[in-house]
């Protein structure tokens, strides 16, 4: 396998994007900065690939008009997933390990507030047998969250004080949409959203784009003083059907893991856009008290669907290339109740 | 490392037809994965990871649909990627797929691609009205009629090419079990005589609306050994241009010429009309024979409607082209562009049935989607590639 390293890393959240679904007005100003980190130009980017949903943006082909922000004329190697954007890194790593190409730029975009969020999603279920009855995505949390505390997994003070611990560190995250100190018997008195899960159990509804440059060998070296270099990417999908699997684990992160080396890391970015699935993945994947969990904040504190996976990407890289994380893991979620896992692990040095 | 050799080392489909309302998505989608990995010779533990594409979702009605179907397509407790690139979206899955085999990832990628037309209504999830964007009300048809028009003034072309070109790829269809428009008998004449759409594109110039899925699975070169007539993989190439700039040319777009020389280059070919033997090349409406073979570089500019004329791309023509009934007999959207690549990959397997060009060692298979802008394609042969 070739080295490759996250080199630059950009990106905006916020509560409502006053502007297109296809939010190219964010991209450019990102896709600058990214410029600017490596002292590249849009010549320099061997292949572009980005992730986003036609659904969030109620539109067929919202990544089409997403392509100008990268100006493609003269015509580039481009591609698109359907997925959050996290997905659209490891295509390009894909990429730069066939040799075909050096470096890459990777972008993800959501407009959530567009629609209702939860129901939009209720659309990725089974047309014929799930999707009828509407069940959305925080009445599902909410059961798996149930299954939990009926297993002895958890109990509500475990929740809040992963509520407490993400928006404290999204006090240092100019990027975090919600933060603050909060004591966790004041988040106990607060009402239930969908019981047993409270509003702040719940990831905010966030807009938001994210973009991430990554270069093999010498290119890296090249762009960045520090790069994050990337030990190892894997994914996998569980079954849907409710019924299939134990929804208090997470059988597709746990055989992520087990393909990948997780001794000795000190940081974990992980993207649990409800609290109670914090503490699965971190069973899932062995992570002890002495590891950093979301320094970010997290998905709790901002949570722009279709970029919020790849930023956990380029937090943990952001950590590794500023010297205060030695190994970290970045892990990035999709579908309903953990369906869909990846873990990307990144480590330091020249 | 480098880059591995791949190959396609199965290929399915389902029968294309209007409506399949016989079977639900999952159950489409089985059908050509089914046919595909007997065809291959393995079962779903062999598969190593999954790739799905299709066209926007909105034409089914379900938001990635891909996570539903994991279980369908054998990908639970494997990766799964869905690719969505437009039109071309066929063509970018296989090219996925096969860059897995190719970084040394994998060594076994199940592709699939499917559209289900029947589910939802394709003029409606293309209408939804989006801000300071020109709507598209009269379908790819109104879209593409003036491209068409610039094409046959710019060239000097006949006005009956068009209608040569249907006539030739429905009759074509004829031969294939799996097509969705079989008419044995359609002339020229047949095709000049019905409906004028969107003038030039008459009704029979125009493809279907088809529900259908395709699969193919890539394997390296030790699951290839496995299996008797592998179509090795020699080249692919995708690029990207914008929908709209004034300075595009969108008959002869810059970013088709672009992967159509990186493409030839990846593939050592120099004389693409001699060294390859036969093409499906994506046409959802007839004039885009001759516009792509001059795109592509299989003719000189304003030259490709004198191939079509003199019947060269019949079978048993110089360069047989869409020999399946291409686009305009078939066109489940998601899977129109992965069916040219599967196609060109049955006639180097020597496995295309009636539509077989003998002795065929070296195909091409191309996609293109967007309003002209998203371009795929593939080169594979018999033999393993020597650049």
């Amino acid at each position: 396998m070739r080295d490759v390293a996250v080199v630059g890393f950009a990106q905006r959240q916020m509560a409502a994007f006053d502007g297109s679904p296809t939010m190219v007005e964010l991209l450019v100003p990102v896709l600058g900065e990214l410029y600017e980190q490596t002292g590249w130009a849009k010549g320099d980017i061997g292949f572009f690939c980005s992730g986003s949903s036609d659904y969030l943006a109620g539109r067929s082909f919202s990544f089409v008009s997403a392509i100008d922000a990268i100006g493609t004329l003269p015509p580039v190697n481009e591609s698109h997933v359907e997925m959050d954007a996290a997905w659209a890194l490891y295509e390009a790593w894909v990429k730069i390990q066939t040799g075909e190409v050096d470096t890459a730029l990777v972008y993800g975009f959501g407009k959530s507030s567009a629609g209702q969020l939860r129901r939009v999603l209720s659309l990725q279920l089974d047309p014929y047998l799930t999707g009828p009855l509407w069940p959305d995505t925080v009445s599902l949390a909410a059961l798996q969250a149930r299954a939990g505390l009926e297993a002895g997994l958890w109990d509500e003070k475990d929740l809040a004080a992963v509520v407490a611990r993400n928006r404290a560190a999204g006090t240092a995250n100019p990027h975090a949409v919600l933060s603050g100190e909060l004591d966790v018997a004041d988040l106990l008195a607060e009402p239930m959203f969908a019981d047993p899960l409270r509003a702040h159990d719940c990831a905010p509804v966030t807009d938001g784009v994210a973009a991430v440059v990554i270069a093999a060998g010498d290119r890296a070296r090249d762009a960045a003083e520090l790069p994050a270099w990337i030990t190892g990417m894997q994914h996998r999908v569980d079954a849907q059907t409710l019924g299939m699997r134990d929804l208090t684990r997470s059988e597709s992160t746990a055989g992520a893991a087990a393909a990948l080396d997780l001794a000795g890391i000190d940081t974990a970015e992980l993207h649990a856009p409800f609290s109670h699935q914090e503490l699965i993945l971190r069973r899932e994947l062995g992570l002890g008290d002495e590891v950093a969990v979301n320094p970010s904040g997290g998905a709790l504190c901002g949570n722009p669907m279709f970029a919020a996976g790849l930023i956990r990407i380029g937090e943990a890289a952001a950590r590794i290339s500023a010297g205060t994380s030695r190994r970290a893991v970045a892990h990035a979620t999709s579908g309903p109740v953990l369906q869909q896992n990846l873990l990307c692990t990144l480590e330091g040095g020249r | 490392m480098g880059k591995q050799l791949s190959a396609v080392i199965g290929v399915g489909q389902t029968h294309y037809r209007a409506k399949r309302e016989d079977v639900s998505i999952a159950g489409l989608c089985r059908e050509a994965v089914d046919r595909a990995l007997a065809d291959a010779g393995v079962g779903f533990d062999d598969v190593d990871a999954v790739v799905v594409g299709k066209a926007p979702d909105l034409f089914e009605g379900v938001m990635m649909p891909e996570l539903y179907l994991a279980e369908a397509l054998g990908a639970v407790g494997k990766p799964l990627l869905r690719v969505h690139t437009a039109g071309s979206v066929g063509g970018s899955t296989a090219v996925v797929a096969a860059s897995l085999v190719q970084a040394g990832v994998h060594r076994r990628v199940l592709a699939v691609t499917f559209e289900k037309q029947s589910e939802s209504n394709a003029m409606w999830a293309l209408s939804v009205p989006v801000p300071f964007v020109m709507p598209v009300h009269a379908g790819a048809g109104g879209y593409f009629a003036p491209h068409v028009r610039s094409y046959i003034r710019r060239s000097g072309a006949p006005t009956h090419v068009g209608a040569m070109v249907a006539a030739k790829d429905r009759r074509n269809a004829a031969r294939n079990p799996y097509a969705h428009l079989r008419q044995p008998d359609s002339t020229m004449e047949s095709v000049m005589a019905s409906q004028m759409l969107w003038d030039p594109i008459r009704y029979d110039e125009t493809c279907p609306s088809s529900d259908g899925a395709c699969a193919v699975v890539i394997g390296d070169e030790q699951a290839a050994s496995g299996v008797e007539n592998p179509a090795w993989i020699h080249a692919t190439a995708m690029r990207t241009e914008p929908t709209t700039a004034a300075e595009r040319d969108q008959v002869d777009p810059q970013a088709g010429r672009e992967a159509a020389a990186a493409l030839w280059r990846q593939a050592g070919i120099t004389d693409p009309l001699r060294e390859i033997d036969c093409a499906e090349i994506y046409v959802p409406f007839s004039w885009f024979e001759p516009m792509w073979l001059e795109n592509l570089g299989f003719a000189a500019e304003g030259e490709g409607w004198k191939l079509t004329e003199a019947g060269e791309t019949e079978i048993g023509g110089t360069l047989p082209v869409n020999m399946s009934g291409g686009v305009l007999s078939s066109n489940p959207i998601g899977a129109s562009g992965m069916i040219r690549f599967a196609e060109a990959a049955l006639q180097v397997m020597g496995e295309a049935g009636e539509h077989q060009v003998g002795g065929a060692r070296r195909a091409l298979g191309h996609a293109y989607g967007g309003g002209s802008q998203f371009f795929s394609m593939w080169v594979v042969g018999s033999e393993r590639p020597t650049s």
